[in-house]
This record gives structure tokens, sequence and C-alpha cells, in this order.
């Protein structure tokens, strides 16, 4: 696959894993879904194939947010909600950087909330890992801004009573430019999200689903659990129609303004009415109402759902400061003091 | 330009004030007027007084936006405590002013502008031009209005464009009365509008309609002559204190090599930094303007792990908002740099008004033990300096740095000396060099106790640092014990051992007496020439204004013990009193404060002082 992005400097060796493992004592609860996640990123950066030093990994607060610590890269570990912020103040600053970010539910859609829409909406090129697991772990089980409505929780002893985010439509309406779904049980699914969001310039949102065995254990099972997967889950992949199903016999059709789920061979309905992915389309139309299926009624779409080609934010800051260094009279400091009215005594 | 008719009156300093309507167009006719004293040679410092609101109702005190200029042959250090000439434009900028006047002031005012409604907007009973209430100043009627309307009745234009330049009309007669040239404010005229022509012709005649009208009148009496200052010989140009912090960080980027990055977010008074350095992207200045305060600093500090000269601009609810990012950036050892121009707080405060009670929140106003440097411009034309050194020292000492100004310095303008870049003191952060064997996150410089500065990208250096306690040399993540006790320790002695890297703390008078006058940032020119004062009428009484606060000058316990009596003077109520108290326990530090959104004036210094003279 043909890389987009060429700011970030190859690596003239081939790199493996263990060039990013750390040295670190991993101590995420053993069953936890960010091994899982972990265990594709190490897998994923030398397949990339940027230089080691290149990477930086950025993180807020939460388990999530221990991640730069367990792989070998440079990396900084932040404070609650402002992994965002960060990520921003480091790709500016060094644009030649590949910029990872991991972060959680609550550190990215509750304190972090605005940090996320904005680094969305100016399209900085950072690739945002996105560990939902619907429930707050490090602070022992309390509810998220993802936790399903209803759900009983450490701190909703009656179930919550709020309307849970859901990722994909929050990203979208920030205007994002790159968002996929990726369950944390599917590592070749989660690396092939990955290498798209490391091609794609600009922020890449990729939601993982991920397990917390302690405070929100199955949480995701109803849909990437072994025996629902196959009816729960639809795995896009551009240019192909999206089919799902056992017998890989149902998928998605438009009538009128709405998906609907038909089934091949019922009512006359062929493989040819299925509807064909476009991840690259800007508009975000279907691509918005894909992100927003959920069961009973619908499949969950997995896999790279958007991937929009927009200016980036880190490449104009650049081009302003070319145009500015060709034009302006005012080369140094010296320049500067001495430019407007100025005066000899 | 010489007058034959009316006699020149020789004046060592003078202070004139610019007041109207938020649309009168008072900060141009202000910076006109102090940019063409500076062509003659004056000393001056000047400071925009304007309300909150951008326009605030129109003929009301709560809309009066002011000017003020201090102009002077000889070295001017505030912009005055009460006005020699008042140019009023309404009824309300009068009464919000005429307490300013000095007796036998000058008072310039638009007849045109005072009827029944306007009078009773401004709050006044009657007509204060008729009831006798200004006698003893010295009153110039004059219908501005009618007049400058009159000027540019051949041009043809609407009544509207021609009131709006009656600010020029008001300037030409002050440029009658200071015996100026106008030429240069015509050539300024022709900068200014060059996309505008037409506007160029306007104010070009009644500027000159204006100094013709006041030839002509019976009212003034004389003229005024302010003789050129001497001066240390140099280039000079007028810079605002906000202007002035913006160049220092450049010209700290330029020599320590780093490129600048500053995340900020608009809050007055501090705006101006970010909007100054968002125009010089040609020195390579990243500027973002976040979308809050707290992801200004934050990106600010992922742009300095990344290797640039970070800084964040704000003022004092801002840094309320960073305080925690504060924690990040000295747990990360990183430079930072974090500009609170202050103002009255707490909350929202006095947004528009200044005021030095953010000292205690830069001091102490961050969770755990999280000590950072200190500074404190105090002048608007040494912002640029202090912006430097504040650099210059969170790069070298790997450390967070606050620099504080106020609004009023930061607002307010003065002459500058231009330096050379090749005279400022060099800048070297502790860079890691690539592939260094021997490199840990944590291992520090036994002088300076800082760590070195790894920059991503750089082969053989891959580290990973962060908000939770750091092992020492390795940087390791550690909860143990003693390992948070000497983490602890060493951060405050890497902030104590910037005392080896500032100057001595400087005496103003005798080394030793009777009466040490303490104070520091932005009150310097109000303190200094209050002590000025009472040391030409020979009271035995010194000075020692402070830059840095943290740490403070190694020989500051010496300087306070060598006098009888220490008063300490703040626009707070005691902040920087009782860290000195804190420090250094002595019976005799008293103290003078005030909580105005106002700056101290001469007089109710040297009362102060002539006080603590008297008692025993």
């Amino acid at each position: 696959m043909e890389f987009v992005n060429t700011t970030v400097e190859r690596s003239t060796v081939q790199l493996s894993k263990t060039d990013f493992e750390s040295d670190q004592m991993v101590k995420w609860c053993p069953g936890c879904g960010a091994h899982a996640i972990l265990n594709a990123v190490e897998r994923v950066f030398p397949k990339i194939g940027y230089r080691k030093e290149n990477f930086c990994i950025v993180s807020g607060i939460g388990c999530s947010s221990r991640f730069p610590y367990y792989v070998n890269t440079y990396g900084i570990h932040g404070i609650h909600g402002r992994a965002a912020a960060i990520s921003t103040g480091v790709k500016i600053s060094n644009p030649k950087l590949s910029v990872w970010m991991a972060t959680g539910d609550g550190d990215s859609l509750a304190i972090g909330g605005n940090h996320f829409i904005h680094i969305i909406r100016r399209n900085v090129d950072v690739n945002i890992l996105l560990f939902n697991n619907q429930i707050y772990g490090l602070t022992k089980g309390q509810y998220s801004p993802t936790t399903p409505m209803g759900k009983v929780t450490k701190s909703s002893p009656q179930g919550t009573i709020e309307h849970p985010f859901t990722v994909g439509e929050l990203v979208m309406g920030a205007q994002g430019t790159f968002f996929a779904r990726v369950p944390d049980n599917n590592i070749n699914l989660m690396t092939e999200a990955m290498f798209e969001a490391a091609r794609h310039d600009g922020t890449s949102i990729i939601e993982i689903m991920q397990n917390c065995v302690i405070f929100a254990d199955k949480a995701h099972a109803d849909i990437t659990g072994k025996e629902m997967k196959d009816e729960a889950m639809l795995v896009v992949r551009n240019g192909e129609p999206m089919v799902f199903g056992k017998n890989h016999d149902k998928g998605l059709i438009l009538r009128d303004t709405q998906l609907e789920v038909a089934v091949i061979g019922k009512d006359g309905i062929t493989i040819d009415d299925i509807l064909v992915h476009d991840q690259y389309n800007q508009d975000p139309g279907i691509q918005l109402m894909l992100a927003k299926l959920a069961p009973p009624n619908f499949p969950m779409i997995f896999g790279v759902i958007r991937s929009a080609m927009y200016p980036t934010y880190d490449d104009l800051v650049e081009e302003q400061i070319k145009y500015a260094k060709e034009t302006s009279k005012i080369k140094n400091v010296d320049d500067l003091l001495n430019s407007g009215d100025t005066w000899e005594i | 330009m010489a007058n034959k008719k009316r006699p020149v009156i020789e004046r060592e300093d003078v202070v004139v004030k610019f007041v109207g309507d938020s649309g009168d167009g008072m900060q141009l006719s202000g910076t006109m007027f102090s940019d063409d004293a500076a062509l003659v040679g004056n000393d001056m410092a000047t400071f925009p007084d304007f309300p909150a609101e951008i326009r605030a109702p129109q003929n009301t005190v709560a809309g009066v936006s002011g000017f003020q200029v201090h102009i002077g042959s000889s070295k001017i250090y505030t912009t005055g405590d009460l006005v020699d000439v008042l140019v009023a434009m309404n009824p309300a900028s009068l009464r919000a002013n005429i307490k300013w006047a000095k007796k036998g002031a000058t008072i310039l005012t638009d007849t045109d502008s005072y009827d029944e409604k306007t009078i009773e907007k401004a709050g006044y009973k009657k007509d204060p031009l008729q009831d006798n209430s200004l006698d003893g100043f010295n009153v110039i009627k004059v219908p501005l209005t009618t007049l400058t309307k009159e000027s540019l009745k051949e041009l043809k234009i609407d009544n509207k464009t021609a009131e709006r330049s009656k600010n020029m009309f008001a300037l030409g007669i002050l440029y009658y009365i200071f015996n100026r040239d106008l030429k240069p404010s015509f050539h300024y005229f022709e900068q200014k509008f060059k996309k505008k022509p037409e506007l160029i012709e306007i104010n070009k005649i009644v500027l000159q309609a204006g100094f013709n009208y006041a030839e002509t009148m019976e009212a003034i009496k004389s003229v005024i002559q302010v003789a050129p200052a001497k001066m240390e010989k140099g280039r000079y140009r007028n810079i605002t204190g906000n202007i002035g912090t913006a160049w220092g960080l450049l010209a700290a980027s330029e020599k320590s090599g780093r490129p600048l990055f500053l995340g900020s977010y608009p809050i007055t008074p501090a705006t101006d930094i970010l909007i100054e350095l968002a125009k010089h992207k040609s020195l390579g200045a990243k500027v973002f303007q976040a979308e809050d305060e707290i992801a200004g600093i934050c990106s600010a500090i992922g742009a300095s792990y990344t290797g640039s000269m970070a800084c964040t601009s704000t003022s004092g609810p801002g840094l309320s908002l960073k305080s925690e990012a504060i924690g990040l950036a000295v747990m990360t050892e990183l430079p930072l740099i974090i500009v609170n121009v202050q103002r009255g707080g707490p909350s929202t405060g006095l947004p528009t008004k200044s005021e030095q009670s953010d000292l205690y929140q830069a001091l102490f106003g961050r969770n755990g033990e999280c000590p950072v440097i200190v500074l404190a411009a105090s002048t608007s034309e040494n912002c640029f300096y202090y912006a430097y050194m504040a650099a210059k020292l969170s790069l070298e000492h790997m450390t967070p740095t606050i620099l504080l100004t106020d609004g009023y310095i930061g607002f307010g303008s003065a002459l500058f000396r231009i330096p050379k870049m090749a005279d400022m003191p060099p800048i070297n952060p502790p860079l890691a060099t690539a592939n260094d064997p021997d490199y840990k996150p944590y291992k520090r410089n036994p002088e300076t106790l800082a760590r070195q500065w790894a920059i991503p990208g750089t082969e053989g250096l891959r580290h990973r640092i962060g908000g939770l306690e750091k092992e020492d040399i390795t940087g390791a993540v550690s909860t143990d014990p003693m390992n948070h006790q000497l983490m602890t320790k060493l951060r405050a002695a890497k902030v104590e051992k910037v005392a080896d890297f500032i100057p001595e703390q400087e005496i103003d008078g005798p080394k030793k007496g009777e009466l040490l006058v303490v104070s520091w940032g932005g009150t310097y020119g109000a303190v200094h020439s209050a002590v000025q004062q009472m040391q030409k009428a020979g009271k035995q009484v010194s000075h020692a204004h402070f830059h840095y606060i943290m740490p403070l000058p190694k020989n500051t316990e010496k300087v306070l013990k060598s006098f009888k009596k220490i008063v300490v003077c703040e626009l707070n109520s005691g902040q920087f009193v009782n860290f000195l108290r804190m420090k250094y326990p002595m019976p005799n530090i008293c103290q003078y404060n005030k909580v105005q959104g106002l700056p101290f004036v001469i007089s109710e210094l040297t009362d102060k002082f002539n006080q603590l003279l008297e008692e025993k």
C-alpha cells in the first residue's frame, strides 16, 4: 500500500517488534484488552517503517495512558484529558515525528472532551488510539461518557441516567477525517487500522472496543464475542460490498435515505444491490450512518469507516512559516528591533 | 516651529491625558502626541486607560476611554499621577477625569458635546461649563465638532466622516500649545492611510485647521516647551511592555537556537503578546491559539519536550487553569516560560486594571511541592530584558519559569534603547548528544542540577517522561518513599541553585541606614520617584526593587539586615512582604499596600515614608 504521509523519515534498516519493546514491567491486569493493543502497536511500528527515533507516544491519565512507558520510543505521559493538547504541541513543534496518542473514554470524551474535538477539527496529524472500555478503570469502576444508559456502576447504583456518546458520531461531528473501529480481540484488524491511520495525513481516531476484565467485563461481548461476532459485526473494506453474517449472506442497502439490512437471495436482492464501502468519500453522510449502526437491528461496523483527505494544521503551519520567511523583510531579531519608527539619540 | 506671538514657557515635564468616548479616537490621538514627543527628544511613558467593554453606551462615564502621556526633559519613570493638560471630548469624560487634573490645569473640551442629554447622562446636575465648578482651571472651550465640519466643507464629505476626525482638530490645538511641527504627523497619515487616500487629506486638513485656530485663540496665553531629555546615546523606539515581552522571547529563541513555540488563549491584558508573536512567523515563531488556557500550556509542554523554546502567555484566571500543567512541567523538568500579565482579581475581577495579587499563585499555587523560577519585570521597557532572562534561566536550568508583568506596564509604553543581539548574554540549553552511552533522563549537571534535554528524533536517546514521580537518574516511574523525598529535595534545590546565576540585589541610595523601601514588579516607577524625591529633600531613604523573586538574590538577607526599618510596598494585601518574612523572620519589616486596581501615586508613598521616618 502506498504511503500518503511523507513528512516522517523512514528507517534504512528493517526493524522488528523487539526494537519497540521497553524494559518496563507491564502493569495492566492479566486479561486486560490493553495487552493486545500493545502487541498490535509493537507489531505495526516496524511495518510502518519510520526510523524508531521518530515515533513519539503521548498519553493522558487512566489505564490506557500508561502506554508510553511500555513502548520503546520517545514518549510523554501527560495529565488527565490533555493528551490531545500535548500531542498538538509535539506535532506542530516537530512535524517530522510520527505522533501516537493513547487515551481512554474518560480521558478523551469526559475531562478532555474539548481538546479531543479541537484536535480533530484542526486535523493535526496525530494517530489517536482510543481505548473504549466504557468504564473508569484506574479509579475502580465509575461510569464514563460511553457507558450504556442504565448500567449499574459504582457511581450509578441505580443505573446511569446519561446518554452515552457514540465515538464515531462525535468524531464526524467535529469534522474528523479518519475514523476506524476495531475490537481488541482481533490483532490483524487492529494492526490494519493502525497502518491505515499512519498512512492518513491528518487526525486519525481508532476506537478500540477494549475489555476491562475487572470493572466492565464482557461489555463488548454481545458484539465482539466469539458466538456473536459473525452476526453482530460487519467489517468494512474499501471498494467492497458491505456484507456480514455467518454465511456472508447479509448486507447493507440504502433504501430512500435509510440504511437497511437485506438478505442476499431474498426479495430479488443480489450482491450487486449491496452498498459498496467508500472510506475516501469526503462527504461523511453514509460514513456517519455506518458509524452509528448498532445491534439489535443492525450489525456494528468495524474497520476503517472514514479516511478523507483534507489539509492538516501542521502542514499549513509550515506553509505559512515558509511564506513569511520568503517574503518578510524581517530576517532576524536585530531587524525586528530596528523595524518601524526608530531614531538616533 | 517657532512661535513669535506668545511667550514660551519651559517645563521639565508635562502630563497630558486624552479622554472621550470609546469611539472618539483617543488612543490614536495619544499615540500620535507621544510619538511626536519622542521625535522632539523627550523621554516619556504612556498608558492607555480603556473600559472593559468594547463600545460601552455613548456619553456615559462607563464608556470613557483615555490615553495618558507623561513627557519630560529628564528620565520619566511613571505615567504621572495628576495631569497638566486634559483633553475631554464630552461631559462624561470630563466628569470621569477632572479628579486627576492638577490645580490650574489646562482643560480643552468640545462645547458641541454639551447638551441637556449628555450632561445628564454624564451624571452632572448642571452644565459644568456654566456653573463655575471649573474655576481654578484654564478651560479652553472649543466647538470642536462644528469647526471640524467647517474645515472640511469644501471636500463635500458626509457629516459622520467629518465628525469622526474632530480628535485631530483637538490634537492640532495641542500641537500649537506644545510648539510642535505638524510635518511628522502628515507623514504618519500618509503611511497609515496608504490604502484610503481620502483619509490622508481629511486628517491633514483638520489637524492644520486645529493648529491655525489655536493661533487665534485668546484663551491660549503661552506655549509650552519641553526640552529634549539627556539620554544615553543610541537608537531608540517606543515600546509597550507586552510587545517588549514578545520580542524578548523572540530574542531568546534566536540566541538559544531553539525555535519559539507559543501556546496561548486570548485574555486581557495578555492578548497582545499572542497577537505580536503571531506576526513574526518569518523568525520561525510557531504560534498556536489553543481552545483554552489548559491546551495553551499543554501544547507548550509537548513542544518543549520536542525541543522548542516553549511559552504560554496569560493573565491571573488563566494561570489558575494552568496550575496542574505547570506541575507536569516541574515533574518532567522541561523548560517552559509562563508569562502572567497580572490584572485585578480574584475571579474575573478587574480585567483592564492592574494589580500584583498573583504573586502567591506564582510561588505556591500548585498541588504538591512544586517550585518554579519567578521573575518580575518592572517597566514597559525592561519587559524585553526580563522575558529574555526568564527564557535563559528556564532553558539553562530545565525548569518552568513564571514571568510576572502587569496590565499597567504591559499596556503602557516607554522609550526603549534598542539593544544589539550580539550584546545579549549567551543561552546554552543542556542538550543531550546523539548516541551518548551515558545518557540517563534524570542525570544532573552538578552545578545547576539541571537534567539534559534529549530531543525526540535524536538517535540513541529514546526515553519516556511523565507526571508520575521519577526515579533519580534513570527517570523510571518510582513510588519508592526515599526516592520521592530525594526528588522533592532535588527539584527545590535546582531552583535555589539559580541564585548562583543571577545578579545580587542592588540598593538605590545608602547601603545601610534608617529606612529601606522594598518593591517589586510594575510599581518601580512610582516607588523610585517617591524615594528620589525624598532623597533630594535630604531624607535617609534607600530603595531595593526586586526582579528576581524565586529564588531571591543571594545577598537579600544582608540587604534587609542593613536597615533599621523596612517597608515593602505592593499593589496587593502584602504577598511579597509575607514571603520575605517567611524567609527572613525580622520584626522590623512593615508594609504599605493598595488594592484598588490603580498604580501607586507618589504622594501617598512619600507620606508613608515620612511617617515611618518620624516614628521611633
